[in-house]
């Protein structure tokens, strides 16, 4: 792999006799979201705090492109920190200042730059940030969801190369956590910066992660990709991972993954022969839906495709819960494969006859009648028995992908 | 009690004295660096508009209060030093007298007094909660100097303002002691300002400037400082210690007012 853009090094701090980082040792790549978790208190905060220098290690080194930052000349550290930017837990927005003032505040303070360009920059994020109308109010006249914008918007007005997330999405609904983290994946892929991330919001931050680091202790006890994660087998990883996921899953009401796991040992736990069960993956295409439509309305799509998928299935016995991101994979047991595309179809009816061209219509007032996009959700089935391993159903079913419901440009177009 | 047991107990009184003084000097040579680069750092650049807003905070905005008080201290004087002048005939001499008591004592102490009630209070309150919401945290995180950028302009501001202040508090309360002296008590008009004019010279109006700008120090390192620090509190978090500090910042400034009044007359005189 190549060299890490931060690195620390058997690092360690103590406030007091509480040691809070104890030779805690990391890696964060380029152009990738790295997501830190860890118990409340665990020192997640200090350790990025560290990265910024608002906190020095007691013991170890921090690494910036293999160079020690506490050897750096000041002008390297300059640069250093200029590279970065931190959007706090609480915002630190200025109470005092307008919206427009506080986006403004690093470029009026830290450039040169001209009031017509610094104004032209900051009506360009707002503008991207959906704050446009915002911009003469005070932080404490917007809504919590907006004060994060703000400071998003604050946070990425001087182009940054590297995004320090203090839990972006504590005190969030929901859609709401999910259209920041959606909005983190989003600019990170526009603005092209390294993101990190602290969040407790299990399982919508690993669907956006390309690497998570587990704090456990004072100690990074796991680094690597979520699959790495999902398929460690470690009583500290599930006892962390079960004590911080709810048994549904706040967006779509579906089981979280450790109940989906639990009820699917159970339903298939009498080992029968005549056990058949059939799996389904839905997909919703998200990122070409996120550009047409924005954040919101993605996730409303995938809102609505939990709900149809527990409102159809559910009678039948069958359970639920979302894979990733935009997929939900559905377990139905005692049906056979022919039997449960018929079901399926019926649903996709539903599915684009109610559902899709509501959020059309609610999407097309907010960027124009005009506008031409598409919505799109696939499904694949396979029939499983009872020894066959969620992971392995799952890869089945994804290979057998087929559209099964579609919105284009206002046009109803089911393609089984 | 045993010698030896006696001894111990000397020596245990001396340790905590010992322990306590330095913790003194060393929250002393604190603030002595913290007013060194904060006033260093009044020269860099972007700080002429932050500074203009701060005399309007600090100077314009408490320049009512400073002449209501200014007003009645003077006819007070008027009162007080006519019934006392008139037992030994001088009553000619009260306006020399109330002006001499403005310029060189009263006036610089009670703008700074004022001044730090009103003005100094709220700075120890703003930047104590910005401190708390982590908003100087956020400053240092965009590269923004929270010395350069919250306390420089104060300290400017209050070097600006406090002798500025003072030369209000000083002639309104002259015409305060008129309106007492000359228009109730009947002292001749002519005699009130010719006294003025011949016994007040250049020596008392630079001592009393001298005066203000060294309790502007004061008043706005103490209050900048207290607000500054007080996340290190260990006696209350959060809002109290918010609270806390705004209480200890303006008694702190209060008694340093007039302990350093009488060190810098002594020096004076």
């Amino acid at each position: 792999m190549d060299t890490p853009l931060i690195e620390f090094r058997d690092v360690t701090k103590r406030f007091d006799e509480k040691i809070v980082l104890d030779k805690a040792s990391l890696s964060i790549y380029e152009n990738q979201i790295t997501t830190i978790i860890g118990k409340s208190g665990s020192g997640k905060s200090v350790l990025l705090k560290h990265i910024i220098g608002l906190l020095s290690p007691d013991e170890g080194d921090i690494l910036f492109r293999g160079k020690p930052v506490n050897k750096m000349k000041r002008s390297e550290w300059d640069g250093y920190r200029s590279k970065i930017s931190y959007m706090f837990q609480n915002n630190a927005l200025f109470d005092s200042m307008s919206v427009f003032e506080n986006i403004a505040l690093p470029l009026r303070q830290t450039t040169d730059l001209s009031k017509k360009k610094i104004e032209s920059m900051v009506m360009s994020r707002s503008e991207q940030m959906d704050l446009s109308d915002a911009l003469n109010k005070y932080p404490a006249e917007l809504s919590g969801g907006m004060q994060k914008r703000v400071a998003l918007a604050r946070a990425l007005v001087t182009d940054p190369a590297i995004v320090l997330f203090d839990e972006p999405t504590t005190g969030q609904d929901p859609i709401r956590k999910n259209i920041i983290l959606s909005m983190v994946a989003h600019y990170r892929k526009q603005f092209g910066f390294t993101a990190v991330l602290i969040s407790h919001d299990i399982p919508d931050v690993f669907f956006i992660s390309d690497r998570i680091l587990l704090l456990w202790e004072g100690k990074i006890a796991f680094h690597g990709t979520y699959e790495e994660l999902s398929r460690l087998k470690h009583p500290m990883i599930d006892e962390f991972l079960q004590s911080i996921e709810g048994l549904r899953d706040e967006l779509t009401g579906l089981l979280s993954k450790e109940m989906f796991r639990s009820r699917y040992s159970q339903t298939l736990g009498g080992g029968s022969a005549d056990n058949v069960i059939t799996a389904i993956l839905f997909r919703v295409h998200f990122e070409r839906l996120s550009e047409a439509l924005g954040h919101q309305a993605a996730i409303e799509v995938v809102k609505a495709l939990g709900e149809y998928v527990h409102k159809y299935f559910g009678p039948l016995g069958g359970f639920s819960a979302r894979h990733s991101r935009g997929r939900v994979f559905t377990i139905l047991p005692r049906i056979g494969a022919e039997e449960a595309g018929l079901l399926m179809l019926e649903m996709a009816k539903g599915l684009q006859s109610n559902a899709l061209p509501e959020i059309q219509a609610s999407a097309g007032r907010r960027i124009g009648v005009e506008a031409c996009f598409e919505i799109s959700v696939s499904a694949g089935i396979t029939e499983g028995g009872p020894d066959d391993d969620i992971e392995l159903l799952i890869e089945r079913a994804e290979e057998n992908q087929k559209i099964i419901a579609r919105y284009q440009c206002g046009k109803e177009d089911g393609s089984q | 009690m045993g010698s030896a047991t006696r001894n111990i107990s000397f020596r245990i009184y001396l340790d905590s004295l010992g322990a306590r003084t330095m913790k003194v000097i060393d929250r002393l040579g604190a603030v002595a660096i913290f007013f060194a680069f904060a006033f260093l750092k009044i020269f860099r650049r972007r700080q002429i508009g932050e500074i203009i807003q701060q005399v309007f905070y600090i100077g314009a905005k408490s320049s009512n209060i400073v002449m209501l008080v200014a007003l009645f201290t003077g006819m007070v004087l008027g009162l007080q030093l006519f019934y006392t002048l008139i037992k030994f005939g001088s009553e000619g001499v009260l306006g020399s007298v109330v002006a001499l008591t403005l310029i060189r004592e009263l006036g610089p102490v009670l703008t700074a007094i004022m001044i730090t009630a009103r003005a100094g209070s709220a700075m120890t309150a703003e930047i104590g909660v910005l401190r708390i919401s982590e908003q100087i945290d956020a400053l240092y995180t965009m590269r923004i100097d929270p010395l350069r950028f919250l306390i420089s302009p104060r300290i400017a501001a209050s070097l600006i303002s406090f002798p500025l202040l003072t030369a209000f508090f000083d002639l309104v309360g002259i015409i305060g002691g008129y309106l007492t002296g000359v228009l109730l008590l009947g002292v001749n008009r002519g005699a009130y300002f010719y006294r003025i004019h011949s016994y007040v010279d250049m020596t008392d109006i630079r001592g009393g400037f001298i005066k203000s700008l060294v309790f502007a120090v004061i008043v706005s390192v103490t209050c900048c400082y207290m607000g500054y620090f007080t996340h290190l509190r260990t006696d209350a978090y959060g809002a109290k210690s918010v609270s806390l500090s705004t209480t200890s910042a303006v008694v702190v400034s209060c008694v340093m007012i007039l302990v350093s009044d009488y060190v810098v007359t002594s020096f004076l005189m």
